[in-house]
């Protein structure tokens, strides 16, 4: 009686902060999922109706994910563009999704965060209150409802187009998957990209991997794709060695998530445009 | 028109806390204790799934000891809470001590208006940034709270087992010797516990952002050493 007391306490309140344990009836029980937490809770925000100005949206851009021979990179630009003013320089779009796992983002900035911010805590709530993690595959599987939840919006000019990346400890491989705007979900064998620039980075990484890469080589190929992303389409930043701001890297082996630092992945760059023929730089 | 019989209040909430007292006396007890690096969690637990030890949230661990399904859903409720808050707040403000009171709240209205009290009884702990930030909330099933900075002893024996704690028990002594002298105490003269029979974890300083960690297998073995 107190229980169904407490719950129903709960679900009237629409303020933030949480009054009371929150204890719920076995009939609406959100289990291991924070996401039904808070939609029992009635704490997820209501969306708006009309059409927003794609101008005054901050979009994050072009991110990939290359598969190695011990895992996965990730590596995302640091531009983020509201229509054709360039809103930040130095974004971040790679973020750790868990220990095994990661995840970068590209669309509207400010949802796509949110998402992030969620999925992260959805990973690590479910580990806690089951004492297991999910499978890289359910981690996906979450990915994928979110962004099909977040369609409405996307409808309303605020789609966001994640990757998801990790290493499957049971099949002992990195893993990468694209999405849809629609919460599509699609497994890539050796690259993926998503972004206004994915298309260019795309093809540089399409030619360049042969199937096998070690980590290194990935790191390189990444920040060359993006450097030709950047080359192509505006809404893509390239390496600024006047700010010292380089593309975020991050590689994910079975020891986990690792964020490559900064200084090497500048002293890369340098190397990698020291190669490039004068046709192309 | 039949008369309710009266019965006194006092004993009442006698016949409530004997109740639970022996509903908790049944279970294995468990140990809560600062070391130098964080704080150690230790139950005696024959079961790999039947989990006593918990992870809360970043630097809060948990221990539940008496009926399992009741502890259970206090944990469940307490990862909840504290998910919630991080996500409506920062994760900063996620604190133990919020928690505690909480779990004391409902564990006392439980006692006083439920047909029976959760025979529980709950350990929360939190991990500072320095030793000095340590702290270890003792739940008893009634709602009493108490707080400390050394070591708890929860469940079945606990009198005795605390005892056996106090001749040894030291402030910032290292792992392998307060998990030693936890196991000692929970073992008591007669028997000695193995790896099997334990559960352990610890909160420690230098895990990162999520300090729990299971001990588990061989690296429990080689902490318990000798004893």
């Amino acid at each position: 009686m107190y229980r169904k007391a407490a719950s129903r306490r709960l679900a009237k309140a629409d303020t933030l902060q949480p009054v009371t344990l929150p204890f719920f009836a076995s009939s609406d029980d959100p289990g291991p999922d924070f996401v039904e937490l808070l939609r029992t809770l009635k704490r997820q925000p209501e969306l708006g109706g009309a059409a927003l100005d794609p101008a005054q949206i901050t979009h994050a851009t072009t991110v990939v994910a290359i598969r190695t021979d011990d895992g996965v990179v990730m590596a995302g630009d640091r531009r983020a563009t509201s229509g054709h003013l360039i809103s930040h320089r130095n974004i971040e779009k790679v973020f750790p999704a868990d220990g095994l796992s990661g995840v970068a983002i590209a669309g509207a900035a400010g949802p796509a965060m949110e998402m992030v911010r969620l999925f992260q805590l959805q990973l690590e709530h479910y580990e806690k209150v089951e004492g297991n993690p999910l499978s890289l595959e359910g981690k996906a599987n979450q990915l994928s409802q979110m962004v099909r939840n977040n369609l409405p919006a996307a409808m309303q000019g605020l789609g966001v187009v994640p990757l998801f990346a990790g290493y499957d400890s049971q099949q002992e491989k990195g893993r990468l998957f694209q999405y849809d705007i629609t919460g599509g979900r699609y497994e890539e064998r050796d690259y993926g990209a998503s972004g206004s620039g994915s298309l260019h980075a795309g093809t540089v990484i399409k030619l360049r991997h042969n199937g096998n890469l070690k980590q290194s080589e990935a790191v390189d190929l990444a920040i060359e794709s993006l450097f030709h992303a950047a080359d192509e389409d505006s809404a893509t930043g390239g390496p600024d060695p006047i700010r010292g701001i380089y593309p975020v890297v991050a590689a994910i082996t079975k020891d986990g998530f690792s964020r490559i630092p900064n200084e090497e992945i500048a002293t890369r760059t340098g190397a990698i445009l020291a190669n490039l023929n004068g046709g192309v730089a | 028109m039949n008369m309710p019989m009266y019965v006194s209040p006092e004993q009442v909430m006698k016949d409530r806390a004997d109740y639970a007292r022996k509903g908790i006396a049944r279970g294995r007890a468990a140990v809560g204790a600062t070391y130098a690096d964080g704080v150690l969690l230790c139950a005696e637990n024959p079961s790999n799934t039947l989990r006593k030890v918990s992870e809360i949230y970043d630097r809060i661990g948990f221990i539940g000891v008496g009926k399992y399904n009741e502890f259970d859903q206090m944990r469940v409720a307490g990862v909840r809470h504290a998910d919630l808050k991080g996500y409506s707040f920062s994760r900063q403000d996620v604190d133990a001590r919020w928690l505690a009171n909480q779990y004391a709240q409902t564990l006392g209205q439980y006692f006083t208006h439920e047909m029976k009290p959760l025979e529980v009884e709950l350990l929360v702990a939190e991990m500072g940034e320095e030793p000095c930030g340590d702290q270890i909330f003792h739940l008893l099933y009634d709602g009493t709270v108490m707080d400390t900075r050394s070591f708890v002893v929860t469940g079945g024996e606990a009198e005795v087992i605390r005892s056996r704690m106090e001749e040894t028990w030291q402030a910032e002594a290292p792992l392998d010797s307060t998990l030693q002298q936890a196991v000692a105490a929970l073992a008591g003269p007669d028997r000695t516990l193995e790896a099997d029979d334990l559960e352990v974890a610890v909160l420690a300083r230098h895990n990162g952002r999520r300090a729990f960690r299971r001990i588990e297998g061989a690296s429990l073995v080689a902490l318990l050493g000798e004893a």
